[in-house]
């Protein structure tokens, strides 16, 4: 542990802090002095990925941003949108991946602690968690092990601070296999009038501790989210954080009590990189600096030193500014709830950070240094060559479709993940609609009769293929869950998981991945609010597949918009809405049947999309269907056999009798498609309605019986929910 | 001084987190083991002027809350 | 009629069962912090779910162990309708209110879902709306709802009638598959000998909306209302 004030910075312990040699040189350049030890840790972690974006922020820029619901959108803890009424969601996701393969239960729980905080720091109460989780091959000795450690850390803490975890996606491939994927989202839900920033406007103003006290864990994890991994990151342990859903709680409950006064300035949660990041950031957003005496930290161990006060990432701690005066009421509230309060600093009129500890400076530096100062990276890349046009008639297909269907529902990619949420309270709270297992969660705003659905989606393997098409793809689909639960989608928060940027391969991804990501923002009115940027996700040159995960959000003007994917009533017509081409590059099927991907994943058509989702919008609005499922993963047939066992309702499908091959019909992953349960009474108006709108239609079938029958196959739903329910139970057991 | 207070489970009580355990020992290839059990262990310091008094204390913190009297026992060790 | 809500650091769920004290009943309910020593005059008393204390230690045992519990088992005594829902029938067992203890699942997973129940006991406050026989459904959320508790404890139990609820199929039948937790002879839910305080591990909170999936939760409420009207 180091531990000496005087320490020689040598170029050892420059590249042990993660930091190249031309970094460091331009610190020393804008230092005009070698720094301390304290200094380099403050630097290294500003500096890091995880928190300047130095390969990412010049991209990011061109995403869009704005729209007419965006109150807030990235810079601040936490992205906000106007929902009407006074109210308003605040939402992000975040990325805690490198914790979670390293101790998977921790790993995983302290990111959802994380992600909480941003929420409830702008003033709005947690509403609802969701995740995104990729995992290696499930025959990989780890992955079980992985898996049913960052499920139980995720419940663990969800579960025990009592807000419902209510939908996302997990995922399953060899290249995850040294590198999972764990993305948390958090909604939370606050009053347009009353949202908190975290610039401290304004000198001499008292700056706060609160919360649980800071020890020695985390020190590094901003860095350690910054570099590729090597198999001896077992040794890294020691910088793995521990949660304390307890304290979060008790955080959350005094916070918001302290928030319904009007005494709180500005207010920061401490994640990554904890007191050096919190205090540079409000520092550099108000245009002050602050001063920090250490002595006064709540410390959980003794002898503790500046530099690792500094670059500890204790959990459960928050920083604010408060009014003059009014340190004494905000004290009780805290005191109230057995949390640690403390004055450890104050804003000055000096433009820098100075540390203080045992009567001596252990750093001090202009904060525009930490903040705009820090490196800036327009990395070379390549771009991702083109898959090869593979024409779907030349793929030579079984032609048993039940049996095709039976192996893609009980395959890990196509199975129920009823496992995993039935280990997350997603009803606590009162207000969940739309329970896990549906294509976006619905949740209501409390007291009230609206509510707002959220949902994660990507397709890693469209993405691989074609990193701008398949983010295309990634955004539509988000934008289409949110139309098929009956929501208006609002904007999205996004996690981009990539590998190591200093590869020109990877670079190439990632710059068509966000300008894919923003033509499909912009195409749909779907701006980004927030987000979170996960580089280095590879070992020993081995990447992760591109994996962008989008995170939708919207709105529900009334609750009795909502409508579900189950089927409803014998008899109704089943009704496809979107283009047919029968597309099986890149699909499930091909995955599962054929035994290997290949080909261009499904093209996307931006104004057919809006076009088709759209006139769903307005169907579901004027109460005239049952049900409604996008067609996604798996295609038409694996669509309608959730939605019969959704409803517990049979359906009888037409045999197909076009020009495209059967399979590429029941299997074909085309997009910017619905399927729809309305009565046979208003089918010929709808088709002829949606003929006029521009909407391709066509009636596959109508809901029937207890048995899922296509032209003269059928399987009974009892054998089919088996089918889909048993792999991931029994994997697990 | 120093209390190490050891918590199990009463013996016919069933323990799903030793079966557990005992199963994942198995899978790890220890098949020579028959039985496990998890409990909890307390390191309590107390104040040496109560040195005469430590054990009564030290079994009325048991009775009182760290053991469950339902479905666990409790043992400890007074070291110095 | 009041009835109050005792909070602990840690519980989560107690602005749903006051929610659901209000609408489905027309309670008045009055929130009482743990750190109080006096429990306001009340009609009933109900201990919420949640994690309280972090469910540090065991389940429910700090909590049971708070100033104002004292006043609680008084009250109990005396014969006030007591109601403790999941974190509290823990709270309740370590109180020694109620008799045996809620150990881990045995299948060691926390587990949400729905549950059918079987009501064996109508003569409590909170189930006197329910016709003996009757299957409800109502989720559970808990990782700790593995009743236990000594053969002699058991057959007493049985033998007094003190088992409010069990877990059962859609019929009634009370089989192992219906049981989500492992615990021994599905129960889902006692009483006392006097029938006044009652635990369970299933959430009537959470099923008294049609919106939210069912409202057989409401009958435990409604019960208490009629239970202190007459």
């Amino acid at each position: 542990m180091i531990n000496i004030l005087d320490c020689k910075i040598t170029p050892e312990l420059v590249a042990s802090h993660g930091m190249k040699p031309e970094e460091y040189d331009q610190l020393l350049v804008m230092l005009n002095r070698e720094p301390t030890i304290t200094e380099l840790g403050i630097f290294s972690v500003m500096w890091s990925e995880h928190c300047s974006y130095k390969s990412s922020r010049v991209l990011l820029k061109t995403l869009p941003t704005e729209g007419s619901c965006v109150i807030q959108g990235p810079g601040e803890n936490a992205g906000v949108v106007d929902i009407g009424d006074g109210d308003c969601i605040v939402f992000k996701m975040e990325s805690h991946n490198h914790p979670s393969y390293i101790e998977p239960f921790q790993g995983a729980a302290t990111g959802v602690g994380g992600i909480m905080r941003d929420i409830f720091t702008m003033g709005a109460r947690p509403i609802a968690n969701l995740n995104a989780l990729r995992f290696g091959d499930p025959k990989h000795p780890e992955t079980r092990r992985l898996l049913s450690g960052v499920v139980a850390g995720i419940a663990n803490y969800g579960n025990s601070v009592g807000v419902p975890t209510v939908g996302g996606e997990t995922d399953f491939d060899s290249a995850y296999n040294n590198n999972i994927l764990v993305n948390v989202m958090c909604i939370g839900l606050a009053k347009t009038e009353k949202i908190f920033y975290s610039a401290a406007k304004g000198t001499g103003l008292p700056v706060i501790y609160v919360g649980s006290k800071t020890g020695r864990d985390g020190i590094h994890g901003a860095t350690m989210a910054s570099k590729e991994f090597s198999f001896d990151s077992q040794e890294k342990l020691a910088t793995v954080q521990v949660g304390d859903p307890f304290a979060e709680k008790l955080l959350i409950e005094a916070c918001l009590e302290l928030m319904a006064g009007d005494v709180i300035l500005a207010i920061q949660d401490m994640g990554a990189a904890g007191l050096t990041s919190s205090t540079s950031e409000m520092a550099d957003k108000g245009g002050v600096g602050i001063e920090l005496n250490l002595d006064n930290v709540p410390q959980r161990e003794s002898d503790m030193t500046a530099y690792e006060m500094m670059l500890s990432e204790s959990q459960e701690r928050m920083l604010m500014v408060l009014k003059p005066g009014c340190e004494s009421s905000a004290e009780k509230i805290f005191k109230k709830w057995g949390l640690d309060f403390a004055i450890i600093g104050y804003t000055t009129d000096s433009d820098r950070l100075v540390v203080k500890h045992n009567g001596e400076v252990h750093a001090d530096i202009p904060v525009a240094m930490l903040v705009k100062a820090a490196p800036l990276y327009k990395r070379p890349w390549i771009e991702t060559s083109k898959p090869e046009f593979i024409p779907t008639s030349t793929i030579s297909t079984p032609s048993n479709t039940i049996e095709s269907l039976k192996l893609i529902l009980s395959h890990p990619q196509g199975c129920s993940r009823r496992w995993i949420w039935e280990q997350y309270d997603h009803m606590v709270m009162g207000d969940t609609l739309s329970r896990p297992g549906g294509d976006a969660a619905v949740v209501r705003v409390h007291g009230r009769d609206k509510a707002v659905a959220a949902c994660c989606d990507v397709t890693p393997r469209y993405v691989l293929a074609d990193p701008y098409m398949g983010t295309k793809q990634a955004v539509a689909e988000c934008w289409r869950n949110l139309i098929s639960v009956g929501a208006d989608p609002l904007a999205i928060t996004n996690n981009l998981n990539f590998g190591s940027p200093e590869r020109k391969d990877i670079m190439g991804q990632i710059v068509s991945s966000v300008s894919g990501m923003g033509e499909a923002c912009r195409a749909l009115d779907f701006p980004v609010v927030s987000g979170n940027v996960s580089l280095y996700n590879e070992t020993e040159n081995q990447a992760i597949p591109p994996t962008p995960t989008v995170g939708g959000l919207g709105v529900l003007r009334r609750i009795d918009h909502m409508v579900n994917l189950a089927f409803k009533e014998e008899g109704n017509v089943i009704l496809l809405l979107g283009p047919e081409t029968g597309h099986l590059n890149q699909s499930l099927y091909q995955q599962i049947i054929i035994g290997s991907l290949s080909g261009e994943p499904p093209p996307i058509d931006l104004l057919e999309e809006r076009r088709t989702g759209d006139f769903v919008r307005k169907l579901i609005n004027s109460k005239k269907v049952f049900a409604v499922h996008d067609v996604s993963d798996g295609g038409l047939l694996v669509s309608i056999s959730e939605m019969s066992l959704a409803g517990g309702k049979g359906a009888n499908l037409l045999e197909y009798n076009g020009n495209l091959s059967t399979q590429g019909v029941w299997f074909g992953e085309d997009q910017s498609r619905y399927i729809i349960e309305i009565s046979s009474v208003d089918s010929h108006a709808i088709i002829k309605s949606a003929e006029e709108a521009g909407v391709k239609s066509r009636v596959i079938g109508h809901v029937c019986g207890l048995t899922l029958m296509v032209g003269n196959e059928k399987i009974a739903l009892e054998e089919l929910r088996m089918v889909h329910e048993k792999w991931f139970s029994e994997y697990m057991n | 001084m120093r209390a190490q207070i050891k918590i199990s489970l009463k013996k016919d009580v069933l323990d799903p987190q030793g079966r557990a355990i005992k199963k994942a020992l198995h899978q790890l290839g220890f098949s020579e083991i028959s039985e496990v059990r998890q409990g909890k262990y307390f390191e309590v310091d107390i104040d040496d002027s109560l040195e005469l008094m430590a054990s009564k204390v030290v079994e009325r913190m048991c009775q009182q809350l760290l053991a469950n009297p339902v479905v666990e026992t409790y043992s400890y060790e007074l070291v110095d | 009629m009041n009835v109050c809500v005792i909070i602990f650091p840690g519980s989560n769920c107690d602005r749903d069962i006051k929610l659901a004290l209000q609408k489905t009943a027309g309670f008045k309910v009055t929130m009482v912090w743990h750190g109080d020593s006096e429990v306001p005059k009340c009609d009933a008393i109900i201990l919420p779910g949640g994690f309280s204390f972090g469910d540090y230690l065991r389940c429910g045992a700090i909590a049971a162990r708070t100033p104002i519990m004292r006043c609680v088992v008084e009250k109990a005594k005396s014969g006030v309708p007591v109601l403790g829902v999941c974190n509290g029938f823990q709270i309740l067992c370590e109180l020694g209110l109620l008799p045996g203890s809620l150990m881990r699942n045995s299948r060691m997973l926390f587990v949400c879902r729905d549950v059918y129940l079987k009501v064996e006991n109508t003569d409590t406050p909170f189930t006197g709306s329910f016709e003996k026989g009757d299957v409800i459904s109502i989720p559970v959320a808990h990782h700790d709802g593995n009743f236990f508790a000594m053969q002699d404890t058991l057959n007493r139990l049985e033998g007094e009638g003190l088992v409010v609820l069990r877990y059962s199929d859609e019929a009634g039948a009370i089989t192992s598959l219906a049981n989500p937790n492992g615990a021994q002879r599905n129960i889902a839910g006692i009483c006392s000998s006097n029938g006044r305080v009652v635990g369970m591990m299933p959430h009537p909170e959470r099923a008294c909306e049609m919106v939210l999936g069912n409202t057989d939760g409401k009958l435990f409420f409604k019960s208490l209302k009629s239970a202190l009207t007459v």
